[in-house]
């Protein structure tokens, strides 16, 4: 059974339809990379799936459930995935360590100083321990996302949701931060990226799923999608991602 | 065109090294430092002899105007003001009493009103549509109207319970005024919170009511602070309408001096202490939006 599924999930805003129909299964330990241009619903699926958005049609299962069922509390389900943001967001008026120990205190009422030990052994565990007591703006962009996925990954979340966690960092600091998703992957976590890092989606994931206009035109392997796109639209999407020296 | 043989270029290798003190200034530095010293002192001396002449004409014509004795008897009489002093300085205690009870009353109704505004889904539509009512309403009536329809038109209820004082009656239709005003400051800052945060809150499981009180309030009170205090600063001379009510604070205590004198000085005297007491918040609210514009600029926001 897959640890997250999407079944012909369809999304619009207003008038403009970004799904239209989409499947994509997740198995445990597995990795998959979701490529494709801007506006192709790479974002919409991720919040999609997070719950952060309700869908118009289709479904979304988390190890089975159907939590696009109104009558299932969305609370409880966001509790069992992590997600990061492209922005980092992390909470600008919160320490760095209270920015990790929130959510296993305040959500899953876990004592706090065991969720302070926790959270301090994953702080140093990505070298920040020293940054624990600061705050945010303190940190530089590539130390504030990886506190993002360091928080994600304190509920101990069933699948961690990536939601182009590099785009917004500058060249120099994109390494440090793939480094640590590398990492969390390498110990097993359930992984759905979107990115633009084609090197590092080849390496990484298991399945690279190109999207495009709402619609999952091709899926496979990295080597395959990447390197033999069956669809003419996907070898368009890599020719120019090749152009700007992205591959 | 010549030809010729093109020199391979070599990197050009800095001398200075990173992390060294930093050269003494050079001349060029140090011309400019003193034009801009030049310069500024010459503005403030411009600045002082115009505020200087300002000052003098304005003192001619008022002291040379044909009534200023009887002005100066009536509004600025020493004597009347010692005299008048200890009543309206009793008085302002009053007006005090009201201004700290009806703060804190102020804040948390209009925290309560802004947060009704704030709430989503069609089950809260009729609170929702409430205190949107309330606000439209107080904001529009003028405080005087409010004062005078709650202080005279409860008692006139005759009903049991229904409290006659003056103090809180007054206290009461200064609240409903004032708490409209602030909900509205209160949800520009709720509003002002990036959806970006909520949707980190969200996503880490924390619930609607979680997510407003950890994540969004906070952050939106740190924004609306100097809007607050300055809204404090209207607060604190608006608490001596009270008056029209017949309690007998500040302004009330001078105008009955007034009332046995004939001289208008207790209401300078009166003037000058709500002034007084100003000056100290309007400072501080200064302060607090000075240090809130040099947060934003040290970039602690997405």
């Amino acid at each position: 059974m897959s640890v997250l599924e999407l079944r012909g999930v369809v999304k619009a805003f207003g008038p403009t339809v970004v799904l239209r129909g989409v499947d994509l299964a997740v198995d445990e330990h597995r990795v998959v990379a979701l490529i494709g241009g801007s506006g192709s619903g790479k974002s919409t699926l991720l919040r999609c799936a997070s719950l952060l958005e309700t869908v118009d049609d289709g479904q979304v299962l988390l190890d089975g459930e159907d939590v696009t069922d109104p009558r299932v509390d969305a609370d409880r389900v966001r509790r069992r995935m992590g997600v990061v943001f492209q922005a980092y967001n992390l909470f600008p008026h919160l320490s760095v360590l209270d920015n990790v120990t929130l959510a296993p205190t305040v959500v899953h009422g876990r004592p706090q100083a065991e969720a302070v030990e926790e959270a301090q052994a994953l702080l140093d565990r990505i070298g920040l321990a020293d940054k624990a007591a600061e705050f945010p703006d303190r940190l530089s962009g590539g130390q504030q996302q990886r506190v993002a996925i360091v928080r994600a990954l304190a509920v101990r979340p069933r699948v961690l949701l990536l939601d182009e966690v590099t785009s917004a960092l500058d060249p120099e600091l994109v390494g440090e931060v793939l480094a640590l998703v590398r990492e969390v992957a390498g110990q097993g976590m359930t992984i759905v990226m979107a990115t633009h890092e084609m090197g590092f989606a080849r390496q990484v994931a298991d399945t690279v799923a190109f999207l495009d206009g709402g619609v999952l035109l091709e899926s496979g392997p990295p080597g395959q999608v990447l390197g033999e796109p069956q669809h003419p639209r996907t070898r368009r999407f890599l020719a120019r991602v090749i152009d700007a020296g992205r591959l | 065109m010549a030809l010729r043989r093109r020199r391979r270029a070599r990197p050009v290798l800095s001398t200075v090294r990173p992390g060294a003190a930093l050269p003494p200034p050079s001349a060029l530095e140090l011309e400019r430092r003193a034009w801009r010293t030049r310069r500024a002192r010459r503005s403030t001396l411009v600045a002082l002899a115009s505020t200087l002449l300002f000052a003098l004409v304005a003192w001619f014509a008022v002291t040379r105007s044909p009534g200023w004795p009887r002005v100066q008897a009536t509004f600025f009489s020493p004597s009347a003001a010692l005299e008048s002093l200890p009543d309206i300085a009793r008085g302002l205690l009053v007006n005090l009493q009201v201004l700290v009870v009806g703060g804190v009353l102020v804040l948390v109704v209009g925290l309560g009103t802004a947060a009704l505004r704030t709430l989503r889904g069609p089950a809260f539509a009729p609170l929702r549509i409430l205190a949107t009512v309330y606000v439209d309403l107080f904001r529009g009536v003028p405080l005087i109207i409010v004062l005078y329809l709650v202080g005279f038109g409860f008692p006139a209820l005759g009903l049991q319970g229904v409290p006659t004082s003056p103090f809180v009656l007054g206290t009461a239709a200064i609240v409903l005024v004032y708490s409209a005003y602030v909900a509205e400051v209160f949800r520009a800052g709720i509003e002002s919170v990036h959806p970006s945060q909520r949707a980190a809150a969200r996503s880490l499981g924390l619930t609607h009511r979680q997510t407003m009180r950890i994540v969004v309030l906070p952050q939106a009170l740190r924004t609306v602070t100097p809007a607050l205090l300055n809204d404090f600063v209207a607060l604190q001379k608006d608490v001596g309408l009270i008056s029209v009510l017949g309690a007998i604070d500040a302004v009330r205590s001078a105008q009955i001096q007034v009332g046995r004198t004939f001289n208008f000085t207790p209401y300078v005297v009166a003037g000058l202490l709500f002034v007084l007491l100003a000056v100290p918040s309007a400072r501080l609210a200064d302060a607090v939006t000075a240090r809130a514009r040099r947060r934003q600029q040290s970039g602690s926001l997405l």
